[in-house]
């Protein structure tokens, strides 16, 4: 999802809240939900001035092809993250509970598949 | 290709030893062919090389739409019309997903159009030629459409996550394009003298803009070493220019339509068609603003640009008084 508020880019002229964003539509995600009972999946994002327009945009923009049988639409700026320094403290806690997978268990075979 | 004439800013290639932890980290992360996503750290030169050729393909999407929008009403029949209005508004989402994986770097969707608009970013060379007859919408499918695959398709591999999936997209919907381009030609080549004759051509006039699609030689793009161990280009432009002559050739055969190449010829050492260079110098020239099109193209975009604002302006008036209405109900 898109930052520039958060960003170091200074490559160009317009800052990001500078005159170039007065007119720029919000930032929405996208999430389409498929015929096939999985869940919603982000897609991409598209600029819409409110939540109904973003809706019909991403109608055109996403599923063209009939990706989809349901559209989410969330302001980018209503998302929050967990940024790629947590990942440590986040995911690493996961690694020494080796015993939430079944195959630390050994089963005889004798008991058949379980 | 979308994107041929990126300056990188990176000072030659470093190695391993010679970088900092942080950046040898991301070296060592794109080498076993891991992705880099927005939040993450990234060298200031992998930034900004891939806000350029991201926003430059995005832009060639989006001009790209001109030449052939200037066929959809004159289209021959109501399902050519149909065809033709689709390819078309796959190629504004095209301009789209990669607008939207360049945001990701911190750009904003207005800059980018701003530096369109003014001439300060490119796009593709190739959009500045004119589409003179219907058997023009054949040829541009078929060779255009085709070179961008041929670009597009190991650049799903890409190292920036949002670009590589905005890539799977884009090449998903592409061989539609190509497939109802080598459709246009083969009705024209199997059709009247006449439209035999335009089929023709359209591949005399399209044939060495598609080749100039990749790019300048190797051995004159600089540029290239550091983009491809960034994995944001990977293959050189020798090598895709001379998969599409390989690919093409043949299907120009069925078609039975003559290269406009004189010393094209198949070499049964090295397995591949030799084949005439593009005139670079017009190249050049068209890249600075000199093609037959340059300034009509970059016309309507402005045009449309400027007639749009009210539309823009409004449209965020209205969804803020909304708003604001809402709220003071609540
Ligand atoms: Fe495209
Ligand atoms: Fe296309």
């Amino acid at each position: 999802m898109s930052s520039p508020e958060s960003s170091e880019y200074d490559g160009t002229e317009a800052a990001p809240h500078g005159k170039a964003r007065s007119t720029e539509w919000p930032l929405w995600e996208i999430f389409i939900r498929g015929q096939h009972g999985l869940s919603h999946r982000h897609v991409g994002s598209l600029h819409a001035a409110d939540a109904e327009m973003a809706i019909k945009n991403a109608r055109d923009v996403y599923t063209r092809r009939n990706e989809g049988v349901s559209i989410w639409a969330v302001e980018a700026s209503a998302i929050a993250a967990s940024s790629p320094e947590e990942k440590g403290a986040l995911y690493e806690p996961a690694n020494d509970k080796v015993y939430r997978h079944p195959t630390f268990f050994d089963i005889p075979d004798e008991v058949g598949a379980m | 290709m979308y994107a041929q004439m990126i300056k990188s800013t990176g000072k030659g290639i470093k190695s391993l030893d010679e970088m900092d932890p942080e950046e040898r980290a991301f070296q060592e992360r794109i080498d076993a062919g891991g992705k880099i996503e927005p939040k993450d750290w990234m060298p200031d030169g992998y930034r900004k090389n891939l806000i350029r050729q991201i926003g430059q393909h995005a832009h060639s999407e989006i001009v790209g739409q001109l030449p052939e929008g200037n066929w959809i009403t004159r289209a021959p029949t109501l399902e050519r019309k149909a065809i033709l209005l689709a390819k078309v508004q796959d190629e504004a989402g095209h301009g789209l997903y990669l607008y939207c994986a360049a945001e990701t770097l911190g750009v904003t969707r207005d800059q980018m159009t701003r530096d369109l608009l003014s001439g300060k970013m490119k796009y593709s060379s190739i959009f500045n030629y004119p589409t003179l007859t219907w058997a023009d919408m054949g040829a541009v499918g078929w060779l255009v459409d085709g070179a961008a695959i041929m670009n597009q398709v190991p650049l799903q591999r890409t190292s920036y996550g949002p670009y590589a999936r905005a890539m799977v997209r884009i090449c998903k919907e592409e061989s539609f394009h190509q497939r109802q381009g080598f459709d246009i030609m083969m009705k024209m080549a199997n059709g009247t003298a006449a439209q035999r004759k335009m089929a023709q051509d359209a591949l005399n006039r399209f044939w060495f803009p598609a080749l100039m699609m990749f790019g300048p030689s190797d051995k004159d793009s600089v540029h290239s070493a550091q983009s491809m161990a960034w994995k944001i280009k990977m293959n050189t432009n020798d090598e895709l220019r001379q998969k599409f002559v390989d690919e093409t050739v043949p299907q120009a055969e069925y078609l039975g339509l003559t290269i406009p190449d004189e010393t094209l010829k198949f070499n049964e050492e090295t397995g591949h068609y030799d084949f005439a260079e593009p005139d670079w110098e017009e190249f050049f020239q068209v890249l600075k603003g000199n093609g037959p099109c340059n300034t009509e193209r970059l016309a309507a975009r402005n045009k449309a640009w400027d007639e749009g604002r009210w539309v823009r302006e409004g449209l965020l008036a209205h969804a803020e008084k909304k708003r604001s209405r809402k709220m003071a109900a609540e």
